[in-house]
C-alpha cells in the first residue's frame, strides 16, 4: 500500500447511453480542470483524450445507462476494473429519460424506427448502473452539478463521506428566499419530492421544478399527486410530471403508475 | 494481375469527438476499397418518446439530445413548435435567443478548437498534456469557453440543459445591470478570439481540398442562427419546410444513426466550413477582417482548416453578443401568448456543428402527434467517409500510426456528435 500512495490516483470515464453532458461538466469545471489533472491521472477519458490507458483505476466515473446487450458486459468488465466506482447523472443513476422506452414494446418500436431491424440490437429496458453492478457512489442531476462532481472526487480521495445533501429543492428555495411558487402562484413544481443540488434553478426563474435531480431521499409522492391535482392536473398530466428524466427511479415511477391508475 | 497487399487502417474508439464512434478504412495496393464511419453508439428513441408528450415539454427534453449543444435542439423545437402555432417571437426576445445562442457558439466551438483539434496539429493526445508545454494557450482557451458558459448560464439557468427557454420566449427575461456585467467579460472574450484566430492560423495544415456541397442557412441580414432559408453553393434555395422533399436519410448496417443526402447531389457538408462559404459576407467587419488576416478566402474547402473558421465565428459570436447587449431593453413580458392549433410546424437551426433540422405534428391541444429531428453529424457522416477516401491515397506513405491519427484529425476535422446522431433516429420510413 505504502509504495503507491504517492504515485498518482488514476480515473477513467466511461460512456454508455447518455448525451455526454455529464462528463462534459468535467471539462466545463474551467477553473478546475488542471488543477484535477494535476492532483489525478486522467488514465481513460476518450472524449478527451487519444491516450487510453489501461486499468486499474482507482476512481471509475460512469455516465450512461445500460440498454444493449454489448453494454451489460462492458459495465461488468468496468467494475473489475475499479477500486471506486460512482454512476453520475441521471441516465447512469436511474436510468435516463430513454427509459421511457421502459413502458413501451422496445420490438414494435424497432420495427417502426428502423428500416432494417435485424441491425439494431437492443434492450427491452434501459437501467441504471446499479442494477447491474455494485456502485459505490451515486451522484444526481440531469445534468450533475459540477461543483458536486469535485466535491465528490476530493472526498473519495480524501477517504471521507461526500457532502451532497439528500433533501429537497424546497430547502434551496428557502435559502435562496425564493416565494413558494406553488404556493403563491399556483404553479406545479416537483421541488417538494425532488433532490436538491441545482440550487432551486427552475424556482428561481419563475417556473416549476421538473425533477431531473430525481427523488429525494423520503419523498411523499402521493401527497404532491394530490397538491398537483388540486392545481387543476389531469392524471395523464400527473403521470408525465414523474415521468421524464428520472422516470424509472422507483419513487417516481411507482407515482407515475399510480396516477396513472386512478 | 498481381496480388496487391490489403492493409486495414482500424481505430476501435474514436478519442476527442463527443459520442461512440469506430474507423475502418480498407486498403487494396494504393486504392482505398471501403471507408466506414461506424457509430455503435446505443439508439436511444427519442423521437418515439416525443410522442403523446405536450409541447410545453418538448425543449426540456430535446435539449438531453446532447450535453455540448442542449440549445441548438431547443432553438430548432421552439422555432418548429411557432411555427405550427402560427406566433412569430420579434424584437428583444429573437434577439435573446440569439445571444444565448452566441453563448453555446463560443462554448461549444472554443471546446472543440482547443481541446478536441488543436492537440491533433501539435502532437498532443490531448489539451492536458499541451497545457505542459503551452499553459498559456490552455488558459486562454479555458476562460474563452467559460464566457461562452456565462452567456448561456445567464440566460437559461446552467449551461449543460438549460432551463430558461420555453416555447414563445423565456420564462424569466434577465436584467439589464446582469447583462452589462457580461459585456465586461465578453469584451475579453472578444480579444481572446481574434488572439485565438492568429494562433490557430499558423498550424500546419495539410494540403487537402475538396470541391463540395455546401448547405447552410441564409438569412438576408445576419450571419444564421436561427431563421433563414436553406441554401447550397449548387442552386438550392428554399424554405425549410421544404427540408424532406430535397434530402433523404437511409439505414446502413455500420452506423446507428440513418445517412442523409441530398436527392440530387448526394453527399454534402453542414457546419462552420458551410456557414461560412455560405455567409461571409454577412460577417460582422471584425470577425470578415480577422478572417482575412488568417488568409482565408471567402470560400473554404479544407477540412482541416474547418479550425480556424471555428475561431472565426467564435470572434463573430463574442461581436454579435456584445451589440446585443448593447442594445438590450427588457421587453413586458418574458413571453408571447401561445394557442396551440393541429398544425405541422417546421424550424431549421445552425447548431455549432450545423443545421438541425425539427419537424413535429401536433394536435389541435398541443400533444406532438410525430417527430423528426436530423442532426448534423447524420448529415455529415457521408462526407467524411468520402473525405478519408480521397484522404488515405494522398498519404498513404506515412508510417501506419502517423497515418492512423490523421485519419481521426480527417473525422475529427467535423467535431463529430456522434452521440446527437445516434439520438435522431428517424421513426417513420414510410407514411402512407
Amino acid at each position: 500500500m505504502s509504495s503507491e500512495i504517492r504515485r498518482k490516483p488514476r480515473i477513467a470515464v466511461f460512456k454508455f447511453a447518455s448525451c455526454d453532458g455529464c462528463q462534459l461538466s468535467l471539462l466545463d469545471a474551467e477553473d478546475e480542470l488542471l488543477g484535477v489533472a494535476a492532483a489525478l491521472d486522467i488514465a481513460y477519458f476518450p472524449e478527451a483524450s487519444r491516450a487510453m490507458g489501461k486499468g486499474p483505476y482507482d476512481i471509475g466515473l460512469v455516465e450512461g445507462s445500460i440498454t444493449t446487450h454489448h453494454d451489460a458486459q462492458r459495465i461488468q468488465e468496468v467494475r473489475r476494473q475499479c477500486k471506486t466506482l460512482i454512476a453520475i447523472g441521471a441516465c447512469a443513476t436511474a436510468g435516463g429519460i430513454q427509459a421511457l422506452r421502459n413502458w413501451k414494446d422496445v420490438d414494435e418500436f424497432i420495427r417502426i424506427v428502423y428500416a432494417t431491424p435485424k441491425y439494431i440490437n437492443t434492450l427491452k429496458l434501459s437501467t441504471p448502473i446499479a442494477e447491474h453492478v455494485p456502485v459505490d457512489f451515486e451522484l444526481r442531476g440531469c445534468p450533475i452539478n459540477k461543483y458536486q462532481l469535485i466535491e465528490l472526487i476530493t472526498a473519495t480521495l480524501a477517504g471521507r463521506k461526500p457532502n451532497v445533501p439528500t433533501y429537497s429543492v424546497c430547502l434551496e428555495c428557502k435559502r435562496q428566499s425564493n416565494v413558494c411558487i406553488a404556493v403563491a402562484q399556483g404553479v406545479a413544481c416537483l421541488g417538494p419530492v425532488t433532490q436538491a443540488g441545482c440550487g432551486a434553478l427552475c424556482p428561481s426563474f419563475d417556473r416549476g421544478c421538473y425533477g431531473c435531480f430525481g427523488p429525494m431521499e423520503s419523498p411523499n409522492t402521493g401527497s404532491l399527486s394530490n397538491q398537483l391535482r388540486a392545481l387543476g392536473q389531469n392524471n395523464a398530466e400527473i403521470t408525465r410530471a414523474f415521468r421524464s428524466f428520472n422516470a424509472w427511479a422507483w419513487q417516481f415511477r411507482k407515482a407515475s403508475e399510480e396516477s396513472g391508475r386512478t | 494481375m498481381s496480388k496487391q497487399p490489403i492493409r486495414t487502417i482500424k481505430v476501435d474508439v474514436l478519442a476527442r469527438v463527443e459520442g461512440e464512434g469506430a474507423l475502418y478504412v480498407k486498403l487494396k495496393g494504393d486504392q482505398v476499397q471501403e471507408v466506414k464511419l461506424k457509430i455503435y453508439e446505443p439508439p436511444r428513441f427519442f423521437e418515439a418518446f416525443l410522442r403523446g408528450r405536450h409541447f410545453s415539454e418538448v425543449p426540456d427534453i430535446v435539449a438531453r439530445i446532447c450535453g455540448i449543444c442542449p440549445i441548438a435542439y431547443q432553438m430548432s423545437a421552439v422555432h418548429a413548435m411557432e411555427d405550427a402555432f402560427g406566433v412569430k417571437v420579434g424584437g428583444q426576445l429573437r434577439a435573446l435567443r440569439r445571444l444565448i445562442y452566441c453563448g453555446e457558439w463560443i462554448e461549444s466551438h472554443t471546446l472543440h478548437v482547443y481541446m478536441l483539434h488543436a492537440p491533433d496539429f501539435l502532437g498532443y493526445q490531448d489539451a492536458i498534456q499541451m497545457a505542459r508545454d503551452h499553459p498559456g494557450v490552455v488558459q486562454r482557451g479555458l476562460q474563452l469557453k467559460k464566457a461562452g458558459n456565462a452567456i448561456v448560464t445567464l440566460l437559461g439557468g446552467r449551461e449543460i440543459h438549460p432551463i430558461n427557454v420555453r416555447v414563445g420566449g423565456f420564462y424569466k427575461l434577465p436584467e439589464r445591470r446582469e447583462l452589462a456585467a457580461l459585456a465586461e467579460r465578453l469584451k475579453w472574450a472578444r480579444d481572446a478570439a481574434l488572439d485565438t484566430v492568429r494562433w490557430v492560423a499558423k498550424l500546419p495544415f495539410p494540403d487537402f481540398e475538396r470541391d463540395y456541397v455546401f448547405v447552410a442557412l441564409r438569412h438576408p441580414n445576419e450571419y444564421p442562427f436561427n431563421e433563414g432559408r436553406l441554401v447550397s453553393n449548387r442552386g438550392l434555395d428554399i424554405p425549410i419546410s421544404e427540408y424532406d422533399a430535397n434530402f433523404t436519410e437511409e439505414h446502413v448496417q455500420h452506423s446507428n444513426a440513418l445517412h442523409s443526402a441530398l436527392k440530387q447531389h448526394g453527399a454534402y457538408l453542414v457546419g462552420p466550413l458551410a456557414r461560412y462559404s455560405l455567409n461571409s459576407d454577412r460577417l460582422s467587419p471584425l470577425a470578415r477582417e480577422a478572417a482575412r488576416e488568417a488568409g482565408l478566402a471567402s470560400v473554404c474547402r479544407n477540412p482541416f482548416q474547418s479550425i480556424i473558421v471555428r475561431s472565426v465565428e467564435i470572434v463573430y459570436a463574442c461581436d454579435e453578443a456584445l451589440r446585443i447587449i448593447e442594445h438590450y431593453e427588457p421587453p413586458e413580458k418574458p413571453t408571447v401568448d401561445i394557442h396551440p392549433r393541429a398544425a405541422t410546424g417546421y424550424g431549421c437551426t445552425e447548431a455549432p456543428r450545423g443545421i438541425l433540422y425539427h419537424r413535429y405534428r401536433l394536435d389541435d391541444g398541443g400533444t406532438i402527434l410525430d417527430a423528426q429531428i436530423v442532426p448534423p453529424t447524420s448529415q455529415n457522416q457521408k462526407t467524411i467517409e468520402q473525405d478519408l477516401g480521397q484522404f488515405v491515397p494522398k498519404f498513404m506513405n506515412l508510417p501506419e500510426a502517423e497515418l492512423r491519427w490523421q485519419c481521426e484529425q480527417a473525422v475529427r476535422n467535423y467535431d463529430p456528435c456522434i452521440s446527437c446522431a445516434t439520438h435522431f433516429l428517424r421513426l417513420e420510413i414510410e407514411r402512407a
